[in-house]
């Protein structure tokens, strides 16, 4: 059961128990347009491209290195081999090339070869706290999130 | 011939007036006249072509008077215009310009004024010399030729170099002037190079000494030329610094934004990603990279690292260490390599501030005189903290002993001075105080201080959250060592016996040895005037469109920004994911996105490291809410618990009562009454005409999606509870 308070004030406070809230709610919520155009996308556009603002890409597409990047990633992502990605090592290595110049902004881990995990790695370390990837900023300023 | 369209122009319906008025005089008279004819018969051919002897007088002193009140106001109006059209000539080349500039300036007030006697000699020689004395500006050429044009050209001509800094009209002044600028150089002759140089700055940067030069009679040159002489050494040291300090500033920068903060960083991290090889440049005035500023006052007080106030490293949720700096210094590029670097990049100016901006132009001054001209440009240049009146009026003692809590210095300040006094009182209850009350409050046990906070609310987050919610916060704070002080107005602050004493307006003292005032940002718009940007009186700030332009190739961004919000109004947020967001969203329309504000900014708080809220939308305490929590139960934030056990168990069993008593105890004011209630877990929704425009997420996390969600619908929902539904408070 739940337990309504009614103030005179401009409050209201309900409280629930766990048994109050198991049924589904009715509430009715606007469909999302997939189409729309305002609506941040995440990493794929809907018309298949890339989002190079996303902010899961953290600072991948806008650093020193950011056009390797790019450019090795868009490959990655249009390839049409067996083996994704396998028409494009020489991106690749171009790419690892100029990240090892500047070994602050991108520190040298084992699986730097594959852009999207090395870019998701690289991403929470030195990515602004951003309200796409949700749970970053709720957990990042909020260690009581157990 | 200017002239004389001038006095036409004025002329032309005085006279028009006038001459209407004799017609009408004239029908007058012979209409008068006409029916005295018909009634007197007797002829009287006197003087006047109307007739009528002393009417004829009147006629005659009326046209005369009112021809030679019309002369003399044409001759004032256009007098007054010659005084005015001066004026404006000397304030046009007075401005300080560059050397070559200030020439061309100067050939078209030559040009234009034709009142001048000194002008028609100049005319045909201005052009000549111009280049010559200009290049020997630029080319730090011997002062030997540079003086020599000078001293050659007829008396005017230097007044064409020199008219920087006189006027245009004295015309006797000049020849001190040449005088001065031939000793000068003379006298200078070691420092020839330089020479030519601060003798120009001299005349444009320092508007001290034209003064002095423009009053000066030609048997007062040798004085004037000491005192020129004088001021000779400092602005000769500052050229050869600000030369030096030019040199690394870019003169164009396709993207410029004015300010070095997060929503600038978010800004220029936009336009790198879409516009492929963009050259960003970011001018602040701090002398540090971009940094994120929540940590300053949560995590950097909280961390065991006794090097995070020089490191500025703090450990976030996962773990992971990280700097508060968005990039390291090599992510940016230096200013002076922007324009060549291959695939362009992100520089940053420190600094220096913008002083000035010419929309027109499309360009900038910055502090220091130099110049950047830009295609696109964001203002995101944030605000100051705001101080209380009292404070300010307070004298310098208790100044010294103030800290205004924004940038890094601030808390470093803080951080020393908290281990150095015994006593520091937070004036503020908001977001910033409270945080910092809390961090403060959990060094006091250690460092043995006194942390006190006061506000003119009735509990922290007075102004955000619904009483109840606030009244609980205030309890949390306390239980972090705070000693708070409510419906606290600050009357008077004064300097006693090395303390510091805080009277109240109800008259309570407090004595302490320092006071953070944490009472708000006063969004900085002086570029506001030279831009002619507007400004908006409710809530402060450039006013900008819901795609956060304020004109043409401007766009604001971040606390400065009050922007239309398509789904919430016309607002201004001043938060960290808000910076992030319309940075972002700047930096796409400043490559051609279009697009408004749509995706809804979040903020969150900590009270200490074991109760955080989210929120989201417009989080006021004046709007109707609703908040719909979850029943402690033994099990729920464990945390919670060990304080409020008793709570937990009473309201499992005894569950009639407790919803009498929760009425009774919810209704009464007084904090301690509040503490029974635990609200551990929960969603408080913010109404607007029965629509939902914010919520706040009360200890539950990663259900903000769901939240923006409600906000971007904008339905009115009958029940309420039924949307908390949505959010599963009770798992975690």
């Amino acid at each position: 059961m739940s337990y309504l308070n009614i103030f005179m004030s401009k409050d209201r406070i309900i409280f629930v128990t766990k048994e109050d809230h198991e049924a589904p709610s009715n509430a009715e919520l606007i469909e999302d347009d997939p189409n729309d155009p305002y609506e941040d996308h995440g990493l794929i556009l809907p018309n298949g491209d890339i989002n190079w603002n996303c902010p899961c890409l953290g600072g991948m597409a806008s650093g020193p290195c950011g056009q390797q990047f790019k450019d090795a990633f868009s490959c990655f992502h249009y390839s049409k081999e067996e083996v994704k990605g396998s028409d494009c090592v020489e991106n690749f290595r171009s790419m690892q090339e100029c990240m090892q110049k500047y070994p602050e902004l991108y520190p040298q881990e084992d699986d730097n070869d594959s852009a999207p995990s090395g870019g998701a790695d690289n991403a929470p370390s030195d990515s602004v706290p951003t309200s796409s990837p949700e749970s970053t900023p709720a957990t990042t300023e909020n260690p009581a999130a157990s | 011939m200017f002239k004389c369209k001038a006095v036409w122009n004025k002329l032309a319906p005085l006279v028009r007036a006038s001459s209407t008025l004799c017609l009408q005089n004239a029908r007058k008279s012979v209409l008068r006249h006409g029916r005295r004819l018909e009634m007197v018969q007797k002829a009287q051919m006197s003087s006047g072509p109307a007739g009528g002897g002393g009417e004829n007088t009147l006629y005659y002193v009326l046209v005369g008077a009112t021809c030679l009140g019309t002369g003399v106001y044409a001759y004032r109006t256009v007098s007054g215009d010659k005084e005015r059209y001066n004026e404006r000539m000397i304030d046009l080349v007075n401005r300080p310009k560059q050397g070559p500039r200030a020439a061309e300036a100067v050939t078209e007030v030559v040009a234009g004024s034709k009142e001048e006697p000194v002008e028609e000699p100049t005319l045909t020689e201005a052009p000549v010399e111009e280049p010559l004395v200009t290049e020997a500006v630029v080319e730090f050429t011997e002062s030997e030729p540079v003086t020599e044009p000078l001293v050659e050209a007829s008396i005017p001509e230097p007044t064409v170099e020199t008219l920087v800094t006189e006027s245009v009209v004295e015309a006797s002044v000049p020849e001190s002037i040449i005088e001065v600028s031939v000793t000068e150089p003379v006298a200078e002759a070691p420092a020839v190079t330089q020479s030519e140089e601060p003798l120009a700055s001299v005349v444009e940067s320092e508007t001290e000494p034209t003064p002095v030069i423009i009053t000066a009679h030609v048997p007062e040159a040798s004085p004037v030329s000491e005192s020129a002489a004088v001021s000779e050494p400092a602005p000769a040291a500052e050229p050869v610094e600000s030369t030096a300090a030019h040199s690394d500033v870019p003169e164009h920068a396709p993207y410029l934004l004015i300010g070095g903060g997060t929503a600038s960083f978010a800004a220029a991290r936009s336009i790198r990603a879409r516009d492929p090889g963009a050259r960003v440049l970011i001018v602040t005035e701090e002398s540090e990279l971009p940094y994120m500023r929540p940590p300053l006052s949560k995590e950097l007080w909280f961390s065991d690292d006794p090097k995070a106030t020089e490191t500025l490293s703090f450990k976030q949720w996962n773990g992971k260490e990280r700097s508060i700096y968005f990039q390291p210094p090599s992510f940016y590029v230096s200013p002076t390599d922007l324009a060549k670097v291959e695939n362009g990049g992100v520089a940053v100016l420190t600094g220096r501030k913008v002083v000035h901006m010419d929309v027109r132009e499309n360009k900038v001054k910055l502090s220091d005189g130099a110049e950047i001209s830009y295609e696109k440009c964001l203002i995101a240049t944030g605000g100051v903290p705001r101080n209380l009146q009292v404070i300010d009026r307070a004298g310098e003692e208790v100044m010294k002993r103030t800290t205004l809590f924004r940038k890094i210095e601030d808390f470093r300040s803080l951080e020393k001075i908290s281990r150095e006094v015994k006593s520091i009182t937070i004036i503020g209850g908001g977001f910033l105080g409270s945080e910092l009350a809390c961090a403060l409050g959990r060094r006091s046990t250690d460092l043995g201080l006194e942390v006190i906070q006061m506000f003119p609310e009735k509990g922290n987050m007075g102004k955000v959250l619904p009483e109840y919610l606030s009244n609980w916060t205030t309890e949390k704070v306390r239980k972090e060592g705070v000693n708070i002080i409510m419906d606290a107005v600050v009357k008077n602050v004064s300097y006693k016996n090395d303390k510091l004493e805080i009277k109240l307006k109800d008259g309570r003292l407090i004595e302490t040895d320092h006071v953070v005032a944490a009472v708000g940002l006063e969004p900085s718009v002086e570029l506001a005037k030279s831009a002619g940007l507007e400004v908006d009186s409710d809530f402060g700030g450039y006013r900008v469109n819901a795609e956060l332009q304020a004109r043409s190739n401007i766009w604001v961004a971040g606390d400065a920004a009050c922007f239309y919000d398509i789904k919430l109004g016309r607002r201004r947020v001043e938060h960290h994911d808000h910076a992030v967001v319309s940075g972002r969203l700047a930096g796409e329309n400043m490559t051609g996105a279009s697009k408004p504000y749509w995706h809804q900014s979040m903020f969150w708080s900590d009270l200490g490291p074991d109760v955080g809220y989210e929120a989201i939308g417009i989080v006021d305490s004046s709007l109707p809410t609703v908040g719909v929590f979850a029943k402690a139960t033994a099990k729920d934030t464990p945390k919670a618990a060990t304080e409020q056990s008793g709570t937990g168990i009473r309201s499992e069993s005894e569950t009639e009562a407790v919803a009498v008593t929760l009425k009774a105890e919810t209704t009464a004011p007084p904090p301690p009454v509040q503490q029974k209630e635990d609200y551990g877990k929960g969603v408080v929704f913010y109404l607007r005409d029965n629509v939902v425009v914010g919520i706040v997420l009360w200890n539950v996390f990663n259900r903000m999606p769901i939240a923006r969600k409600i906000i971007k619908d904008g339905e009115q929902h009958a029940d309420l509870n039924e949307v908390a539904k949505l959010f599963n408070i009770h798992e975690d």
